[in-house]
């Protein structure tokens, strides 16, 4: 089990009856013994839009990237509509950096479970989804037990709990496509399409799945809820910051003496986590850079990283709180291959349905991969800047941003690295012509 | 054409959980599980499950072209997927793919010729926290060293 050894910074609340080491996944009956479920039993005698009051009370805000207020984003459902009402997750951990979804679903199944029923029931909805990637076929296989397990106790079904209420959940396969943990592109896979991205509005809450009104949240956030309905709202906001409520899983990876998946309040300083938490920069170095949200977030330089850990933080610091992914880079890291690498991801990854993607994609990993190489001219370090800023808010959904943002950070906070680069370089280039070609 | 029993049973199952006419809903999920079954995405596959979700065969063939875990040649027994993307990569992920590609004497979505291993350099596989990862048909291996992974391909040899 993917588990790491608490650390006394840690608050947790998410991951309060994980046990270390854990050697199966924590089964429905220690669930219910531990007040597992209880707070969907709360939900079942609240009013549709008590639930929803209690989750915007907690100021909970999406754990998936964007950051978007859940509560607010449940209200948007018109639960009078004639039409079926669906909840999905996105379960399609895909973005560099994040590897928490599928800590909560293989310790703990039944507290998604539990947060999908309770979204279901605020929304006025019989039906849900989790949309897991691919590759994580043995945690489909681990939802799908909890799921048959909790079928099988009345937590699901026909009749939840006696209350005349149906609700019926089950997972759903990816098969290999980072686009499809875009919410739209997400829904179109769902729908046994290509995962191409669809123009908003109307948004999943007016048409969603099979054109229903639809919440997808990610796995983290329904994950969230069930404590919410049961502790309050209050109790929840009050662990983080303002506007910032609650505790998150933060994902520490790269350059670090102890990685790990670890559960924080909102607000905790960044440097803090990385150096007490995540144990400091590995064999003794120093910390040049964090990639704070994941990989479509823009860097930060170690002198950036003294800040907050919460959403508005973080947007003030020009960069995005995101997925909760906190690559860690030392002093010794080559940013030009960072940056190429990247670049080759976003450029496999783009599905093609927007130019400015594609073009912008495929042509930042050509420039990237020959200024790595060595052979680039310092035009190429202005043309990946002036490329990203071309793709910036010109596409369906935030891929190509999502490529854009790194490369300017990138390319603005370490131009130094890519010019020693191109100087270092042996290999023997003309003078690049600055006479423009056409005069007018 | 049929499936295993389990199989067959696992797609009723699929089927039911899309609303009325929208069963093609069960595409994606039904083309990997069978795929995993039977080895790779033939030509009969793809007209099996668009009869049995009422849907044209190009639109089976649409979704083929587009997700990465799809295959229409049969893959290695022991299909090594080796993660290169940013967390991997700065704990020594490339030099783990270089290390396989060497050892196993094939290169990115490669086939040795007893058909035992096949090769394939994938984006994040979400064990970041674990770099650097990388996944056998569907079982995570993490915190990888060339040492480790020479070891992992002996006893993978040794299961034929």
């Amino acid at each position: 089990m993917l588990l790491n050894e608490p650390h006394p910074l840690e608050v947790r609340v998410l991951t309060r009856r994980y046990v270390y080491p854990q050697a199966e996944p924590i089964g429905l009956d220690q669930y219910v013994a531990e007040e597992g479920y209880d707070g969907l039993r709360k939900a079942l005698a609240m009013e549709p839009d008590a639930i929803i009051d209690e989750v915007k009370k907690s100021s909970l805000r999406g754990r998936g990237g964007a950051g978007f207020p859940t509560g607010m984003k449940w209200s948007f459902v018109d639960r009078k509509s004639l039409k079926p009402k669906y909840i999905v997750v996105n379960a399609d951990e895909g973005e560099p950096g994040t590897c928490k979804d599928r800590v909560i679903m293989e310790n703990e199944p039944h507290r998604l479970i539990e947060g999908c029923l309770i979204a279901g029931r605020a929304i006025g909805s019989n039906r849900g989804w989790i949309y897991i990637r691919g590759e994580y076929r043995q945690y489909i296989e681990c939802m799908d037990r909890a799921i048959e397990a909790a079928y099988a106790r009345g937590y699901l079904g026909d009749n939840v709990l006696g209350s005349g209420w149906a609700f019926h959940l089950s997972t759903h396969s990816g098969a290999g496509s980072y686009e499809c943990g875009e919410e739209t592109a997400l829904l179109e896979s769902l729908e046994g399409k290509r995962g191409n991205p669809r123009l908003k509005p109307p948004f999943p809450a007016v048409s969603g799945a099979f054109q229903c009104p639809t919440v997808v949240n990610n796995v983290e956030t329904y994950a969230a809820v069930p404590d919410i309905i049961l502790k309050g709202g209050e109790w929840y906001a009050g662990l983080g910051t303002p506007r910032n409520g609650g505790t998150r899983l933060v994902c520490l990876s790269g350059h670090l003496n102890r990685p790990g998946v670890y559960e924080v309040p909102l607000g905790m300083n960044l440097l803090t986590m990385v150096n007490e938490i995540g144990g400091g920069v590995w064999k003794g170095r120093k910390l040049k850079a964090i990639i704070p949200g994941g990989s479509s977030s823009p860097v930060l330089r170690a002198e950036e990283c003294d800040i907050p850990a919460d959403y508005d933080s973080f947007a003030k610091a020009g960069t995005m709180l995101g997925s909760g992914a906190t690559v860690v880079l030392d002093e010794t890291t080559d940013m030009v291959k960072v940056l190429s690498r990247l670049m080759k991801f976003y450029a496999h990854e783009s599905c093609g349905w927007c130019i400015p993607c594609r073009e912008g994609t495929a042509w930042l990993k050509t420039i990237m991969a020959r200024l790595d190489a060595g052979v680039g001219t310092t035009n190429d370090i202005d043309m990946v800047d002036q490329l990203a800023q071309g793709m910036l808010g010109r596409t369906f959904c935030p891929l190509g941003d999502a490529a854009a943002m790194p490369a300017t950070a990138i390319v603005r906070k370490f131009r130094d690295e890519f010019e020693a680069k191109i100087a270092s370089s042996q290999v023997f280039l003309p003078a690049p012509n600055t006479q423009p070609l056409v005069v007018l | 054409m049929t499936f295993s029993p389990e199989l067959e049973a696992k797609f009723e199952k699929m089927i039911a959980n899309y609303p009325p006419g929208r069963q093609k809903g069960a595409l994606i999920p039904m083309l990997l599980f069978a795929q995993d079954e039977i080895g790779s995405v033939t030509p009969e596959l793809v007209q099996e499950v668009a009869s049995r979700l009422k849907v044209k065969p190009v639109e089976v063939e649409e979704v083929l072209g587009f997700y990465t875990m799809f295959t229409r040649e049969p893959r290695g027994k022991h299909h090594i997927q080796i993660c290169t993307n940013i967390s991997c990569m700065l704990t020594g992920g490339e030099e783990l793919f270089a290390h396989a590609s060497k050892k196993l004497g094939i290169g990115h979505r490669q086939k040795t010729a007893d058909g035992q291993f096949s090769l394939e350099e994938v984006e994040c596989l979400g064990a970041c926290s674990w770099a650097p990862a990388l996944l056998v048909n569907y079982d995570f291996h993490f915190n990888l060293t060339p040492e480790k992974l020479d070891r992992l391909i002996d006893s993978l040899r040794k299961m034929q």
